[in-house]
């Protein structure tokens, strides 16, 4: 039995086997052969082993995923067939006399080289694609397994370094009941997606790679962030004891889907949920999402190699605004750069990302890009009720300036008789300190506040959410903070406007009691928070709460903030 | 042997999904099929010397077909060119 310590990333308790997600060891040794044609039937045969397995893996991201996802496989395909590749590997194989492992490694090491040194970050990429499908193709020659998750077939646990989005595209959630992995935080792409597929997990256990091996029984305990594998009788009991209860605590929740999000004193709030892409409304609508508080649209420009069309985006938008049936959905305009890139914009690399050159600032600069967005946007106005949000907002001239690009499409799509929908509500996201001291004077031109917590933290504490050794400082909880998310939600009440927020914070158990206090009227999570955040505000009182924000803002430190939220929701 | 020049008008040029669709059009052929572009040379039926090339908007480019279906071939290519409108 074993015992590991990580974060908790997603709710519940998953006990299955493990299924490690790593990268088998390709090592081999040079060798002479004797029988040239006999190697070159060897390779030829994996060859063919590996291209039948390509075209399974293709077909099921077909349908998983959609053709666009599944043509990158063609690509892959087609590298196996390259004349180009083979040729050289089997003439080295016949003149040389070297082993098929040898003659592919320095063949394909020859291109990998070839692509990298190009001056080009897409050209680059495609290095990773030549050593991506050749060593599918290695694995066949010394007979080892790749692990290929879309081909799982018992239930299980992925065990893994960490996961990314083309790993979890692959996972099939019938039978994926859980994972973990070592690297990883709340906020990381691996976090996100498992609350999104609302399986449980726990990132950032440093050594589960290590220490687990396949088919061991594992617990994943995404309520404490522990996992344990091997466990002995007592604990797996134990375990099917607390997985059993919150079982029955999720069907209480579950029967609040169609309940209202008020407290016991009256007082209504809207739970709104964060989505990333059209498929993930389902989520919304079967936890009784009241809204969308934030669509980010940078998932329409990820994981491709050039720019959405109009058309794309709009079929995106038109999706999402007649899924939601008339209820209010904020799109955040593209947030791209800082941690998040797009290979073929060719940005010139950033000493400090996050300070530079990013989300607005980026689609003040690059017009067409922002333009493109704002027709899609607007042409699918009219199949429902959308809210139009500009992220990383410093300054009201910024606020202006994408404002008048938005109301000239407009003109332009009204001249070309293209119906756009009368009232569009524009509000900006509260991320950066500036903005939210000054937004009293914000407050009079834009519609709405939604506040990033996730960037107004790290920009407000100096520090880096991706920097490990200076995490202590993502205090979500510091009076400083509380006190600028006040500043923002007074100042938008006092011209008669609404503020939400969307970042991790507004499904944070904790800080729920005390944004509602200071008024909040929107939390914008992960769709499977909502239904545990209505529980929880139903059973607070709105003035308590105020008492308690009051209190708190003049606190000192996180921890007795804390402190006073544990007393005053268990009395 | 015959052969065609275009003009590569595709914003993005001739990046993975367009070379990809080149590729398996002319790898249907028996006949050898080539591509220029700045005086190098590729085999059309390799994925890898086609992306090499990095053909970018507004690149001329030329089509070489040799064999007992070159015609056909070379028809073939151009119509998916168009039809996709990468090139003219």
């Amino acid at each position: 039995m074993g015992f590991l310590q990580g974060i908790a990333a997603s709710n519940g308790i998953a006990i299955a086997k493990a299924y490690k997600l790593v990268e088998p060891d390709f090592s081999f040794e040079k060798r002479t052969i004797e029988a040239p044609a006999e190697e070159i039937a060897r390779f030829q045969s994996a060859l063919q082993t590996s291209k039948a397995e390509l075209e399974k893996i293709r077909d099921h991201a077909g349908t998983a995923l959609g053709a666009d996802k599944a043509a990158i496989f063609d690509a892959h395909l087609l590298v196996l067939s390259d004349p180009e590749l083979i040729s050289p590997i089997e003439d080295k194989i016949k003149t040389e006399n070297v082993n098929a492992e040898q003659a592919l490694k320095e063949t394909a090491d020859m291109f990998i080289g070839m692509f990298e040194s190009m001056d080009n970050e897409y050209m680059k990429e495609r290095a990773a694609d030549i050593r991506d499908v050749t060593k599918r193709v290695l694995a066949h020659l010394l007979g080892i397994q790749i692990p290929n998750p879309s081909l799982i077939a018992e239930e299980v646990v992925i065990v893994a370094e960490d996961l990314t989005p083309s790993d979890t595209a692959q996972l099939n959630r019938q039978f994926v009941k859980g994972f973990t992995t070592n690297i990883g935080g709340r906020t990381s792409h691996s976090a996100i997606m498992a609350r999104s597929m609302e399986i449980p997990a726990v990132v950032g256990t440093k050594t589960a790679t290590e220490e687990i091996n396949n088919g061991d029984i594992v617990v994943v305990d995404g309520l404490k962030g522990e996992v344990h594998f091997n466990p002995t009788p007592e604990v797996l009991e134990a375990y099917k004891k607390v997985q059993e209860d919150f079982e029955k605590q999720k069907a209480e929740w579950a029967k609040l889907v169609n309940e209202k999000s008020v407290t016991a004193d009256g007082h209504h709030v809207e739970l709104a949920a964060n989505i990333g892409t059209p498929k993930d409304l389902k989520g919304v609508v079967e936890n009784g999402g009241e809204a969308v508080g934030l669509y980010r649209t940078e998932f329409l420009y990820m994981d491709r190699d050039q720019l959405p069309t109009e058309e794309e985006q709009y079929t995106a938008y038109k999706a999402v605004l007649e899924g939601m049936e008339g209820k209010p959905v904020v799109v955040r305009t593209l947030d791209i750069g800082g941690d998040k890139e797009l290979p073929y914009l060719n940005l010139p690399k950033e000493m400090n990302p996050f300070l530079g050159f990013r989300a607005i600032r980026l689609c003040l600069e690059e017009v067409e890009i922002f333009r493109t967005q704002l027709r899609a946007l607007l042409r699918a106005s009219v199949h429902g009720n959308l809210k139009v949000m500009f992220p990383m907002i410093a300054t009201l001239n910024e606020f202006r300036e994408a404002k008048a690009m938005l109301e000239e499409e407009k003109a332009k799509l009204v001249e070309e008789g293209i119906e756009v929908a009368e009232h569009i509500e524009l509000g900006i996201m509260v991320e950066i300190p500036s903005t939210a001291v000054l937004a009293d004077q914000f407050a009079k031109e834009v519609d709405f506040f939604s506040i990033g917590t996730n960037d107004l933290i790290q920009y407000t504490m100096a520090a880096d959410r991706m920097n490990q050794q200076v995490s202590y400082l993502y205090q979500p909880y510091n009076p400083s903070i509380l006190r600028l998310v006040k500043m923002v939600i007074d100042a938008a009440h006092k011209e008669g406007k609404w503020a939400g927020m969307c970042g991790e914070m507004a499904g944070d158990e904790t800080a729920i009691p005390i944004l509602l206090g200071l008024g909040l009227d929107e939390f914008s999570m992960s769709a499977s928070s909502i239904l545990k955040a209505r529980s929880l505000i139903r059973n607070l009182n709105k003035a308590d709460m105020e008492k308690l924000a009051s209190d708190v803002l003049n606190m000192s430190t996180t921890e007795e903030v804390v402190e006073a939220v544990n007393q005053a929701i268990s009395l | 042997m015959v052969q065609k020049q275009f003009k590569v008008v595709a914003e993005t040029g001739i990046h993975a999904r367009p070379a990809t669709m080149l590729v398996q059009a002319a790898s249907k052929f028996d006949s050898e099929i080539h591509l220029e572009y700045k005086e190098k040379k590729v085999n059309l039926k390799s994925i890898m010397g086609v992306m090499s090339l990095g053909i970018g908007q507004g690149a001329d480019i030329t089509i070489f077909a040799e064999g007992s279906d070159e015609q056909d071939a070379l028809n073939t290519l151009e119509e998916a060119l168009k039809k996709e409108g990468l090139a003219e």
